[in-house]
């Protein structure tokens, strides 16, 4: 226990090093890469403070996915930074200031770990006592994504589509004029292919990832995953088979038409499991009235909603890449 | 000790929350702010499962057949886990604007940016 509490400080001084130093440098590579590292540095601080789902997803979204997407834009923008930073003073006060205020603010916070914290003693105990009731799964993270707040996923949901949209409108757009570019990512039809060993690692590990994502998706009830992270765990695999293989050989695997229906559909079948509660008599988004049995009815509708939402992260974060990896060609 | 962990946890929170602010307000580079983002963004997700934490609990995934283990609060883990695959995908929107800015002015500096004027 002691041991864990001086690697969770050494974690933390870390954590605010590395945040420093990815704002401080000038060169943009070596800061988005500082972030990637930040990302798995604070996945692992999430784990240690009980919070595995979290961990899993800020893993496989922040380390993984984000870290392309930053780079993919960075080879369409410039490397280094140009400017030097303005307003220096004010930003440090600012930043001086602030930190000593909610410093200071902190102190009147409920201290770590209180059992009797207040956002321990309202909803919290209800989930944790009558989810094996209502529904009968051990993860409670699962349960309250799904089920008790089932409105808000779904809006997550459709934040998530809007914004693969976005992309899709902004970037599929020619540009006015020709500027020069930095670098590219995953060219045409190449891509890695003429490289052995990332090749060789790659095209071992690709079946494997998959593999995880299908477990994290379907065993989400069970053990910390369920759809956001399998959605980035299958994107991330797809990703890596570009990266190696080319954006083309990636887009016949899984063409765009495809990506689309993906996007929607997902979205989609999570508000159909909400229409067909309500046509099967009950409230929008009561899994309930799914099966004769409440509990079966509830498994269910997790199942399902927990498939769209995966479906969706999926098409999007695919939706998103192909979006900036096919930027170079126009 | 757990309860210098607990005063450290907080004033870590701010640091890496200022840090974001500082690339926002100080860095001309819009990509670096957009970095700055994502800094401030972490940093509110680990105020959040920090408080979600309780002292010897274990993550909320139930035990069946044990009884009187203590778990942490999986309602803050809910709420931080939708805001990451929300934050990446907003943060990928932000990348899909800057990358537009430099097709159309050859720049992603603020001042040049300014310079070359909105048309």
């Amino acid at each position: 226990m002691f041991m864990t509490e001086i690697f969770s400080a050494f974690l933390l001084t870390l954590l605010v090093v590395t945040a420093l130093a990815a704002v401080k440098t000038r060169n943009l590579f070596v800061s988005v890469m500082l972030t990637g590292i930040y990302s798995l540095l604070i996945a692992i601080n999430f784990f240690l403070l009980d919070a595995a789902d979290v961990a899993l997803t800020e893993a496989a979204v922040g380390a993984g996915v984000a870290t392309v997407f930053f780079l993919g834009a960075l080879a369409l923008t410039a490397e280094q930074e140009r400017s030097p930073s303005a307003y220096r003073p004010v930003a440090i006060g600012i930043f001086i200031a602030v930190t000593l205020v909610l410093g200071y603010a902190t102190l009147g916070m409920p201290s770590y770990g209180d059992p009797d914290a207040p956002v321990h003693v309202h909803v919290a105990p209800f989930y944790l006592e009558k989810t094996p009731e209502f529904m009968d799964i051990p993860n409670i993270v699962t349960a309250v994504l799904g089920s008790y707040r089932g409105y808000d996923t779904l809006g997550e949901v459709f934040v998530v589509f809007t914004a693969g949209i976005g992309v899709m409108f902004i970037l599929g757009v020619r540009p006015s004029r020709k500027s020069e570019r930095t670098g590219m990512i995953a060219s045409g039809e190449n891509g890695l292919r003429h490289y052995l060993i990332p090749r060789v690692v790659g095209r071992l590990f690709i079946p494997f990832i998959l593999l995880f994502g299908l477990y994290v998706q379907f065993h989400g009830e069970y053990s910390p995953g369920g759809g956001f992270q399998a959605g980035a765990i299958i994107a991330s695999s797809i990703i890596l088979y570009a990266l190696l293989e080319g954006e083309e050989r990636a887009l016949r695997l899984i063409p765009r038409k495809v990506l689309n229906g993906l996007t929607a559909g997902g979205a989609l079948l999570y508000g159909a499991v909400g229409v067909a509660g309500m046509l099967a008599g009950g409230n929008f988004l009561d899994y309930s009235v799914l099966a004769d049995d409440p509990v079966k009815g509830q498994q269910m509708g997790l199942l399902v909603i927990e498939a769209g939402v995966g479906i969706t992260v999926t098409g999007v974060l695919l939706t998103i890449f192909h979006a900036f990896a096919a930027r170079e060609r126009f | 000790m757990m309860e210098f962990l607990g005063l450290y946890h907080y004033l870590v929170f701010p640091l890496l929350l200022m840090s974001g602010i500082y690339a926002v307000i100080a860095k001309r580079n819009l990509f670096k702010k957009l970095i700055g983002l994502a800094l401030m963004q972490s940093a509110v997700f680990l105020l959040y499962i920090t408080m979600a934490k309780v002292e010897g609990g274990t993550g909320p995934i139930l035990k069946p057949g044990e009884e009187d283990v203590l778990y942490s609060n999986p309602l803050p883990e809910v709420l931080i886990l939708t805001a990451i695959v929300v934050g990446i995908s907003t943060a990928a929107l932000g990348l899909g604007i800057i990358v537009r800015i430099k097709e159309e002015f050859g720049t992603v500096e603020e001042d040049l940016v300014r310079e070359l004027g909105g048309r």
